[in-house]
């Protein structure tokens, strides 16, 4: 069924090396358009660095990858212009408040000035954060800056999001409140590249990849990787792996 | 373009809302300044002084009058007796003491010598010293003035001209220094601080996610600090001007110009030290230690190069408020033209290319 969909992340053979260390040994992967791609692995599996060099904040050792369809040697500025991205931090500026924000991030994807209007008006709406426009960031509750920052990142309605540990620090609630957004994200077509290490998390992806020492030792949805493994959640697929 | 704007304008609201850059920003350089020019100086004024006379006679009061005439004295107290004098010293009462020796107009008449003891505090030798030289010359032209109808077989008279800074008002020294150190501090230490601080959100990786090119990121952040650098260098100049009546002799145009360009230098500094931290505080006091105390000990600001040993006058070779000092300094007393100063400019310039060079190279590889 998959195979039918368009690919936007094409990986082949990336590999990256900090001297000696591996931190990317040989990956090979696809996302296709409009699914959640969870990207999974323990703490200095790798991968981080290899999201960043697929974000374009870092370069590969060897390999070959195109994002959205762009050359990642070639094409950075066109991938840039098609990507949104949200770190673990959230990212804002807590001196900005929220409609500043929303104003800036617009501003340097290069939206004109009635579409910012627009679609700072329709975000503020659809967070229900009417009453905290004029608000400094700073004085936000963590929840809401997490939502306030997925929603900046995909205001230039990018083909592809990637989420950095989105969730990191907020309660369940404000999690699963969060995993809305995303679903309402990829039912938009927006693709959506996330890492996490909750794993219940992982059972909200349509496919996961699961890292090890720099290596994908498992790709598939839920499902399959359940089966595969012969187990009932994704903890006990993740903890198989990781005992190896 | 409007990416830029956008840009710069977040950064005209983080500098308006913290109030602490603001204070930097703002405040220091008229603080500073002033402080300068107020406390800090090498002239002496209304120096507390004792008197013991033993002779009290026509001419140790004429002397007397002589020495308080001057607006360099003021005395304070008179002595009567040794213990006196140790009691003065330590109290902090006074600075100086004069002992005419008893029989004084009688010694100074018919032997044609008389003495004089001068006892000053010397635990600030400087001051000590400018005392000392002040009261010895105040002494030697009472005595060329009673001498003033006999002819000495030989002399040499000398006669000598302060140019450039007539009255040595030391202000004019400062003037140049500070705004060296200001300007190191706005354009380096703040820029830094401001580039790691994006580091430190987080919010760098998003900007370099971002379509903005590198060159657009370190532009549109160290842009306002151009302008605000540049309102900095006027307001020294104004308060120098109106405040300590410093002459700007040369083209003011020219004094533009070359802040400027050691405003670009201070610039690609802080971009380069922002390069090599992640976090405000270490960006902070590498600007502090690494920027600032060459600036004030190094640069001849306050310590005479020509003074210092040989190792050291070669370290301040490198130290580039030197030659900022040196060029504004010249543009404003002597009003030197570009012709008088094209060497520090060009040394100042090759230093600002170099350094700009090397921290958008070290900006770049911390991408890959």
């Amino acid at each position: 069924m998959l195979n039918n969909r368009d690919i936007v992340i094409n990986v082949k053979n990336l590999t990256k090396k900090f001297g000696d260390f591996i931190a990317n040994d040989n990956l090979n992967f696809e996302v296709y358009k409009g699914e959640i791609f969870g990207f999974l692995g323990a703490n200095g599996a790798g991968k981080t660095t290899a999201m960043k060099i697929i974000c374009g904040l870092s370069l590969p050792t060897s390999g070959e990858l195109t994002v959205a369809g762009y050359n990642i040697y070639k094409q950075q500025d066109k991938i840039k212009a098609n990507i949104g991205y949200m770190s673990q931090k959230f990212s804002l500026y807590e001196d900005l408040t929220v409609f500043e924000n929303i104003r800036f991030y617009a501003g340097i994807y290069g939206l004109s000035l009635k579409i910012i209007l627009r679609r700072a008006d329709d975000l503020i709406k659809k967070l229900g954060m009417e009453n905290m426009r004029n608000t400094l960031v700073r004085s936000l509750p963590l929840g809401w800056r997490q939502k306030l920052a997925f929603s900046i990142a995909i205001i230039h309605k990018p083909q592809i999001v990637f989420l950095d540990e989105p969730t990191g620090g907020v309660d369940p609630i404000t999690r699963r409140q969060f995993w809305d957004l995303i679903y309402d994200a990829a039912n938009e077509g927006i693709t959506v590249f996330v890492t996490t290490h909750y794993m219940d998390e992982a059972e909200y992806c349509d496919r996961v990849s699961i890292m090890v020492e720099g290596r994908i030792e498992a790709l598939g949805s839920p499902q399959e990787l359940k089966s595969q493994f012969d187990v009932q959640d994704m903890n006990s697929v993740f903890i198989k792996l990781a005992r190896g | 373009m409007n990416r830029f704007r956008a840009f710069v304008k977040k950064e005209f609201y983080h500098i308006f809302r913290d109030k602490r850059t603001m204070l930097i920003l703002f405040g220091m350089p008229i603080m500073q300044i002033l402080l300068f020019g107020f406390v800090i100086t090498t002239e002496i004024k209304n120096i507390k002084i004792a008197i013991w006379d033993k002779s009290k006679d026509e001419v140790t009061q004429r002397i007397t009058n002589k020495i308080l005439g001057s607006s360099f004295f003021k005395l304070v107290k008179t002595i009567e007796n040794e213990a006196e004098i140790e009691q003065a010293f330590k109290k902090g009462e006074i600075k100086e003491v004069l002992i005419f020796e008893s029989n004084f107009s009688k010694k100074f008449n018919s032997n044609k010598s008389a003495d004089i003891q001068i006892i000053t505090d010397a635990s600030d030798p400087n001051v000590a010293n400018l005392i000392v030289n002040y009261t010895t010359a105040i002494l030697y032209s009472f005595t060329a003035f009673e001498n003033a109808n006999i002819k000495m077989p030989m002399q040499i008279i000398t006669e000598s001209t302060m140019l450039y800074n007539a009255e040595l008002k030391s202000v004019f020294m400062f003037v140049p220094g500070t705004m060296a150190m200001i300007l190191m501090l706005v354009s380096a230490m703040i820029t830094s601080i401001a580039i790691t601080r994006e580091k430190e959100l987080g919010t760098m990786e998003i900007l370099l996610v971002s379509p903005l090119k590198v060159s657009q990121i370190i532009i549109g952040k160290v842009a306002p600090y151009v302008l605000l650098s540049l309102i900095n260098v006027l307001t020294i100049i104004f308060l120098a001007v109106t405040v300590f009546e410093m002459p700007i002799v040369g083209s003011f145009m020219l004094l533009f110009a070359v802040s400027t360009l050691f405003i670009f230098m201070a610039l690609s500094l802080g971009i380069l030290i922002s390069t090599v931290t992640s976090d405000q505080q270490t960006a902070m006091m590498i600007s502090l230690i690494a920027l600032m105390l060459p600036t004030i000990l190094l640069s001849g600001f306050i310590f005479p190069i020509e003074n210092m040993p040989e190792i050291l006058q070669w370290i301040t070779k490198i130290i580039p408020p030197k030659y900022f000092i040196s060029a504004i300094k010249d543009i404003m007393l002597k009003g030197s033209d570009f012709q008088h100063i094209w060497k520090d400019v060009t040394v100042l310039a090759g230093m600002t290319v170099f350094l700009l060079l090397v921290s958008i190279k070290k900006f770049k590889i911390r991408l890959e």
